[in-house]
């Protein structure tokens, strides 16, 4: 049991010390102003750190824990659902990186919204946005903490409540400590684990189920739709599948964790190394976590919930200090989440709402130091309360995580994508997406409403778009000072 | 020369292609080989060919290519915003 205990404290550990240090490099390098610092890093990512960061803020409970558990229950036709994420990092990127970049320069952007008002120039896109970073990251915020602490838990035999206690502490921490460095900085190091954990798990599965084709022969037994692109009992319709590659497909351009860190990168040549080794680990490790879920079947096959399977086969598999190193896999993941949340959630509250509205977006009176510490305690009080509201926790992880992408890709992606590749978007049309697609999606979503198993997002965005294009038509032309900033027209 | 932003809208598109070849290689090896009775299915490496294709080969060959196009049709551009190269482009 303590042997279990000992590698997860000494790699927390290795997390505080990443951020403190961090935080000295800070202090060294002082010359981008106190926001852009602590909410973006001073912009001075490499490409091994932001494919990393990518990666370890997308990655999340439900890709660690949640997603390979419905592989457990449903079979390869899940591990063929993840992998449709394959594309995540080259895909936002290579659509949104360099641009974003260019313009998160020439606009001092932070956040999303940043952009987004610099686009549409209209307090409703903001407001509205910031409403929506705000709900939906604590709920995602809160589905992390509630994993992890059940990965915790199952794997230590310590209450819930310790599990929770401990992470969050050392999240809320480190976080608050070193802003945007040190969640890159860690989001690196819980990527590197992440990795290894994959790998030890779906071997040390192979090995104990007889070799990849004795795992698929015990899976047919069961049930051949283990082992078919439908799913166990065909709980996989197509039109369902289909509809993934909008939500963890095209949509991913709508989420606001990870297309902020297209601001925060170098220079292109990092962007270009980010691209290659972001898809080549990110695919890496939802082939390996997703298949070890579902062949965790063949070894393990009566666990009363799917969810308990990463859990219960590193414990089960691996001696007690080597599954104590590979539970922070899906910790890491958990972690790697919860801060970039956290750290944005601060930046909306600070930037976009502070600054702009009470502070009217003049900044002058305000020292650096006055802001800096303004961000550390607003990062620490969000924290503390996601960490409160975690002590009640709801069921169904992977599908609260679901919803908080939906609602946030309703919100994001119309905006995001049509306000950088469409010159007549206007803020009109941005508004009535917004609420039209929010709207679709949440009584959608509410009412349980999927016809044929597709997902809520997609007829949420059908309907976003047509709205888009109709408020557009009710709308200002875009001013001739956006336009020059964003195609640079004279 | 191209002007920044332009490269960067070309850079857009080939990666939207790119999207569009993975979408169809998991596509078309999913529901063709896996659309069958699971019990006729054929093996490859102990897994069935549907998801040893589309799953397992699918991502290391979408890499390569990326690989391959990043290498040959995206170039290194300065980000700060340089305005002078693009008026210089607007002028021609």
């Amino acid at each position: 049991m303590n042997l279990v205990f000992v590698p997860l404290v000494v790699y927390l550990l290795l997390t505080l010390a990443l951020a403190l240090w961090s935080r000295r490099q800070t202090r060294r390098d002082a010359g981008a102003s106190a926001i852009e610092e602590y909410f973006i890093g001073g912009r001075t990512m490499g490409g091994f750190v932001l494919a990393m960061t990518i990666i370890a803020s997308y990655t999340s409970a439900s890709s660690f824990v949640g997603g390979p558990g419905v592989a457990y229950t449903l079979g390869l036709g899940w591990v063929l659902l993840a992998m449709i994420q394959v594309p995540t990092t080259f895909f936002t990127l290579g659509v949104l990186g360099k641009r974003f970049a260019m313009l998160g320069r020439r606009l001092h952007a932070v956040t999303v919204t940043d952009f987004l008002y610099a686009r549409y120039r209209s307090n409703a896109v903001v407001l509205l946005c910031s409403v929506a970073v705000l709900m939906f990251f604590a709920a995602s915020m809160i589905a992390q903490f509630i994993g992890g602490a059940r990965v915790f838990q199952a794997v230590t035999g310590y209450p819930y409540e310790v599990g929770l206690g401990i992470f969050g502490f050392a999240v809320v921490l480190y976080t608050t400590v070193g802003g945007f460095r040190a969640v890159v900085l860690t989001d690196a190091l819980q990527g590197v684990v992440m990795v290894v954990a994959a790998v030890v798990v779906l071997l040390a599965v192979l090995d104990a189920g007889g070799g990849m084709a004795g795992c698929m022969q015990d899976l047919r037994a069961i049930d051949p739709g283990l082992i078919s692109p439908s799913g166990a009992e065909g709980r996989i319709p197509a039109p369902m599948l289909f509809s993934f590659w909008i939500l963890v497909g095209l949509g991913i351009l709508g989420l606001p964790q990870t297309v902020q860190r297209c601001f925060g990168y170098k220079d292109s040549r990092s962007m270009h190394e980010a691209m290659i080794l972001g898809t080549l680990i990110i695919g890496f490790l939802l082939l390996c976590m997703h298949l070890a879920g579902a062949l965790g079947r063949a070894v393990l096959p009566d666990l009363p919930s799917g969810d308990l399977i990463i859990p219960t086969l590193i414990l089960r598999l691996l001696p007690p200090f080597w599954a104590g190193v590979f539970v922070a896999g899906p910790v890491a993941a958990i972690m790697s989440t919860v801060d970039t949340m956290l750290l944005l959630v601060s930046a909306t509250i600070i930037k976009d709402l502070y600054i702009r509205y009470a502070l009217k977006n003049d900044v002058s009176n305000v020292s650096q130091k006055a802001i800096n510490r303004m961000s550390l305690c607003c990062t620490f009080g969000v924290g503390v309360i996601v960490f409160l509201a975690s002590f009640n926790p709801p069921q169904l992880l992977v599908w609260i995580n679901l919803f908080a992408f939906g609602g946030l890709e309703a919100v994001f992606l119309c905006p995001i994508v049509l306000g950088l590749y469409c010159k007549s978007a206007n803020a009109c049309g941005a508004v009535a997406s917004i609420l039209t697609g929010l709207a679709v999606f949440l009584i959608l979503s509410a009412a349980k409403i999927s016809p044929f198993g597709i997902l809520p997002i997609v007829p949420a965005l059908a309907a976003a778009v047509p709205a888009f294009l109709v408020g557009n038509r009710f709308g200002r032309p875009v001013p001739e000072d956006v336009r020059k900033v964003f195609w640079e027209e004279r | 020369m191209r002007s920044s932003f332009r490269q960067a809208n070309r850079e857009a598109l080939i990666t939207l292609g790119l999207y569009v070849f993975f979408f169809l290689w998991w596509t078309v090896f999913a529901f063709g080989p896996g659309a069958g009775d699971p019990a006729e299915y054929t093996y490859v490496w102990g897994m069935p060919a549907w998801f040893f294709y589309s799953c397992v080969l699918g991502y290391p060959v979408i890499t390569l290519l990326l690989w391959g196009v990043v290498r040959f049709f995206f170039s290194d551009m300065p980000l700060d915003g340089s305005e002078n190269d693009s008026r210089k482009e607007d002028d021609r």
